[in-house]
């Protein structure tokens, strides 16, 4: 089921607070956050957030289509490994 | 055997049924479609008179988004999620599952047919592998 309208979009306070007092200094510094369940707000474009993944701070630079998507959505918690092709070392050779 | 909207071609079966060849009409919708013509839906296609046929063609691409547009947008909407760089869009690009599966076992729809991976003993298998793969 999804977030009823009338509570409007989630985001944590103080992530609001920090891009409000940007916002009216016209400055765009990185902002650190480990706020991944905020979503991305009309005036956080053109903003770099430094999203927490749990181990480190992944910048990402916020453009129109990111509107109403999450952070997390942004930074990855995993790291995407594949089998390589059939190699050697991987193989104990006789 | 009817064409409405171009490709579609419905076989002789009830129209309810037959509304459902076309891309973007499912159960609901091909109900809803007979409901608001007023045709019935047990009727078979092939007995759909071409006026009946123009009448479809026109409600649907005025009521609903089918066949080449809504297969445009959905497009769009992936492209969309891939150029934001997104977790959804990184999961459409690596053709996995994209709302949140377990990938250990099955999500073969997405992954395809099953692919052996792991350690080959023998050397000159090995070679034959590796010039197969690539």
């Amino acid at each position: 089921m999804s977030r009823s309208i009338k509570k409007g979009p989630f985001v944590d306070q103080h992530l609001r607070d920090k891009v409000d007092k940007l916002n009216s200094s016209g400055r765009k510094d990185i902002i650190k956050t480990w706020s991944r369940r905020s979503m991305i707000m009309p005036e956080f474009v053109g903003h770099t957030f430094a999203v927490h993944n749990g181990k480190s701070f992944i910048n990402v630079f916020v453009t129109e289509n990111m509107v109403g998507h999450r952070f997390g959505e942004f930074s990855l918690t995993r790291v995407f490994r594949t089998h390589g092709s059939v190699s050697g070392k991987t193989v104990g050779g006789r | 055997m009817p064409r409405i909207l171009g490709v579609d071609v419905p076989g002789n079966k009830r129209l309810e049924i037959g509304l459902r060849y076309i891309y973007g009409i499912g159960p609901t919708r091909a109900v809803e479609v007979c409901e608001e013509l007023r045709l019935d839906p047990a009727m078979n296609t092939s007995e759909l008179a071409e006026a009946d046929i123009a009448r479809i063609a026109q409600h649907l691409q005025e009521r609903y988004m089918v066949e080449g547009d809504l297969r445009r947008q959905t497009a769009q909407d992936i492209r969309r999620l891939v150029s934001i760089k997104s977790y959804r869009g990184s999961r459409h690009q690596r053709g996995l599952p994209v709302h949140g599966q377990r990938t250990q076992t099955n999500a073969r729809t997405r992954k395809g047919g099953k692919k052996t991976v792991g350690a080959i003993r023998d050397r000159a298998a090995r070679k034959q592998a590796r010039t197969d793969g690539k």
